[in-house]
């Protein structure tokens, strides 16, 4: 599968267009819960834990948009965007969404 | 007697958070200065890794491959500098205590995504996007830590 952030597929045709695939996960993110993290509040700097947690949040975004694009018959992804918004306090929905594509 | 005891219980919790200032304000610039001088280092071995928010790719010899490669960072300011941001709530006006904290997670997350596409044999990184996102502990003005994902497509040169 290729995945892209761009338009086209370089040397490659786009044979047919099969709509869009998104895939989505619901992480929380409670920062009070972590101790490091309340630390890292007093000294500041990289949350290493909230920085692998929402990396593995989006690989699951990732896969399921993957997921969806196989069961169309795609064999490429184009125009990939990343968001995150926030549902309520403390949780965030993290989104993958593109373009399901066949190329030659 | 009873007053005594509140007035020391106050004083007690100024202590706290002046402590807390202090150990923010030293902790928060040996953190900031040591990121710095990571983020310059790493930057100038990446240099001729090319990041670019354009989306044509320009003409080559053979067709290159193309993925998807990603950098994020979660990163948090010091009590200190939150304290400082607190008080420019107050009056308004430029945060420089953030301005600091956006520039380093944004380098940071596009060296990561550079590191990645590196791995890959790329040579150049098209269409580059960030996504910024605030984790706040509950309270929703306050931003403090913040997310910030930078993504593109890594250009691996065939052949």
């Amino acid at each position: 599968m290729i995945t892209s952030t761009l338009e086209t597929v370089p040397d490659k045709t786009i044979r047919e267009h099969l709509g869009i695939v998104q895939g989505s996960t619901v992480r929380a993110k409670h920062i009070g819960r972590d101790i490091m993290a309340g630390l890292k509040n007093i000294v500041g700097g990289e949350l290493k834990g909230y920085t692998e947690l929402l990396s593995e949040a989006r690989d699951e975004a990732f896969a399921r948009m993957l997921e969806q694009a196989e069961a169309k018959g795609a064999n490429a992804v184009i125009n990939v965007r990343f968001s995150t918004s926030s549902v309520t306090q403390g949780a965030s929905e993290i989104l993958a969404y593109g373009s399901a594509v066949i190329v030659e | 007697m009873e007053l005594l005891i509140e007035i020391l219980l106050e004083l007690w919790q100024l202590v706290v958070v002046v402590a807390l200032l202090i150990l923010g304000y030293i902790a928060g610039s040996i953190a900031e200065r040591r990121h710095y001088k990571s983020i310059i280092r790493r930057e100038d071995g990446l240099g001729d890794l090319v990041v670019v928010v354009a989306k044509t790719l320009p003409p080559m010899d053979a067709a290159p491959a193309t993925t998807l490669v990603r950098g994020s960072v979660v990163i948090s300011v010091d009590y200190f500098k939150r304290f400082l941001a607190r008080l420019r709530m107050v009056f308004g006006g430029r945060i420089h205590t953030y301005e600091s904290l956006l520039d380093r997670a944004r380098r940071e997350a596009i060296l990561r995504m550079q590191e990645q596409a590196r791995d890959l044999g790329a040579s150049m990184i098209f269409n580059m996007r960030f996504e910024t996102s605030s984790i706040s502990k509950g309270n929703k003005n306050a931003v403090g830590t913040v997310e910030v994902l930078a993504y593109g497509t890594a250009v691996i040169p065939r052949g």
